[in-house]
């Protein structure tokens, strides 16, 4: 079969010069000179607090679109509220819109001028180029996971079990809690990986927000931008060599909740 | 039994209202700003803040790119799929992991790595950085899994049976694939152009190193958008911004449609 052989070699061969050889070659690069250099690239005090702030801002995502993701999904499925097909398009924005569009957004709404920042200001609120509008930006890209893995989920299950469980005197936090939540776990894991991962390597819209100072407002994918910009290649490969490994670790995740998603 | 369904479900308005409210506050409203900022100067004004030569260009390169993006995904992306569902080799399952790697790795980590080989200081001898190639590339590193991944479980799907008749009848290896293959992928092929499409009107984070700041050059409409906040003209940048937001909701409601015309046949 030559043809099979020829379509193998082009799609593979595509995919080693997109994707293969530039990822691999950061970690060469990173490496090369043994992990001393990398250690010390990564642990210097402006590394280490963006690598924090990074996490401190998934730490605050996370939970809130994970809550949020599971009661819009029962909103879209469950309650058919009016202006549904509305409220679908809105979830799927953020995953179809620039994260500048996404920056811009707050800038407006939360700078000196703003429809709110306006108000906040006034009451000594510091919400633009501080953690709020990162938390704010990071939450808006990363809203749609949750809710989509859960949506066809919820969809297939019914609500027959549902019922039953309320027909016998469940309450509806404890049909929620025994019958809704075990089989939506999984759709919910699978969002949550996800919800982390864009939240990680949010760059755009928080880069528009945050202001970017080093040691303050710098997340670990700013800090990959400020080091390559400042002619410190080491700096910048040790830290997407970091991210790199983070997003490694999702994709993972992401085949061990498959599997589990399967067997049960 | 509308009392147990009605308990079952817990007050539709607690939770609703809930996610609603969240919904407007993180995603409504900042928009609602753009909108607002946009429309400032009535529609005169809006027309002449986002139609000069500078965004203009921005805005021609980007449709330019993103058909690119289009044209090489839709053939890269069927092969791939094909080859994950058609074929055996060693490492397949390891392939088929690789795939979603651009959507987990951070963007800018996308474009650093790309300029790392084929930047200046790669050492193969190309230097695409600050070029309309570097952009491309960029784009198609991001964009790589959205084709993939929408026709991959259509091809699993695929009754092998219809293209044995065919081939039993004589039909060539090549007409096979264009009168029986092609056209059962055809939908999901489309909503998967058309997300990466959508992607590469928006991308932000790859392209920001391999372009750098070359208005008329590079500048695709992020950038654009990006340059105009940091030399703080928000109403120009809030005018091209506005126009991404309206292409973004259609391309979004064109997902839709397809899948909607994809499943016409289940419902």
């Amino acid at each position: 079969m030559t043809a099979r052989r020829g379509i193998r070699a082009f799609s593979l061969g595509y995919l080693a010069i997109i994707l293969v050889a530039p990822v691999g070659l950061i970690f060469w690069r990173a490496f090369e000179h043994g992990i001393h250099p990398f250690w010390a690239a990564i642990s210097n005090a402006n590394a280490v607090h963006a690598l924090k702030l990074t996490l401190e801002i998934t730490a605050i995502v996370v939970p809130l679109n994970t809550a949020f993701g599971i009661l819009c999904a029962l909103a879209i499925v469950r309650h058919r509220i009016p202006g549904m097909g509305f409220v679908n398009a809105l979830v799927d924005l953020p995953l179809a819109l620039s994260p500048v569009v996404v920056g811009l957004a707050l800038y407006l709404l939360y700078g000196r001028d703003g429809w709110f920042g306006h108000w906040l200001l006034g009451h000594g609120v510091q919400v633009l180029f501080a953690l709020p509008s990162m938390v704010l930006a990071t939450t808006f890209v990363s809203l749609p996971f949750v809710v989509r893995e859960v949506v066809p989920v919820l969809r297939e299950i019914g609500i027959q079990q549902e019922e039953a469980a309320a027909t016998l005197g469940a309450s509806a936090f404890t049909t929620f809690r025994r019958i809704t939540l075990p089989a939506i776990r999984w759709a919910v894991s699978y969002g949550v990986v996800l919800t982390t991962a864009r939240s990680v390597g949010e760059f755009g819209a928080v880069s528009i927000v945050s202001g970017g100072i080093a040691g303050r407002t710098q997340t670990l994918t700013q800090y990959v931008q400020a080091s390559y910009e400042n002619f410190d290649q080491t700096g910048a490969y040790a830290a997407s060599v970091l991210l790199a490994m983070l997003a490694i670790t999702t994709l993972l995740l992401m085949t061990v909740v498959k599997r589990g998603d399967r067997s049960s | 039994m509308p009392g147990a369904r009605k308990r079952a479900l817990g007050t539709p308005a607690l939770g609703s209202g809930l996610a609603l409210g969240y919904l407007s506050i993180i995603v409504l409203v900042p928009l609602a700003a753009v909108a607002a900022k946009a429309a400032d100067g009535g529609w005169h004004h809006f027309w002449q803040v986002a139609w000069n030569p500078e965004s203009r260009a921005a805005l021609e390169l980007t449709f330019e790119l993103a058909g690119g993006v289009v044209a090489i995904n839709a053939v890269t992306g069927t092969a791939l799929a094909w080859t994950l569902v058609r074929d055996e080799f060693p490492g397949k399952r390891f392939v088929n992991t690789l795939i979603d790697l651009p959507f987990a790795l951070p963007t800018i980590v996308a474009g650093l790595t790309l300029l790392a080989l084929y930047g200046p200081t790669g050492g193969i001898g190309v230097d695409v950085a600050y070029t309309r190639w570097g952009v491309l590339m960029a784009l198609l590193f991001v964009t790589l899994p959205f084709v993939v991944r929408t026709v991959q479980p259509v091809l699993i799907e695929l009754d092998r049976d219809m293209e044995e008749a065919a081939a039993s009848l004589g039909a060539g290896r090549f007409t096979v694939f264009r009168r029986i293959v092609f056209p059962h992928l055809l939908p999901a092929l489309l909503s998967g152009v058309t997300l990466a499409f959508a992607r590469a009107i928006g991308e932000f984070g790859a392209v920001i190193l391999i372009a750098g700041n070359l208005p008329f050059k590079t500048e695709v409409a992020s950038l654009y958008v990006f340059e105009h906040i940091n030399s703080d003209d928000p109403t120009g940048a809030s005018a091209l911004a506005m126009l991404m937001l309206v292409i973004s909701f259609g391309l979004l409601l064109a997902v839709g449609a397809l899948r909607r015309w994809a499943t016409r046949h289940d419902r």
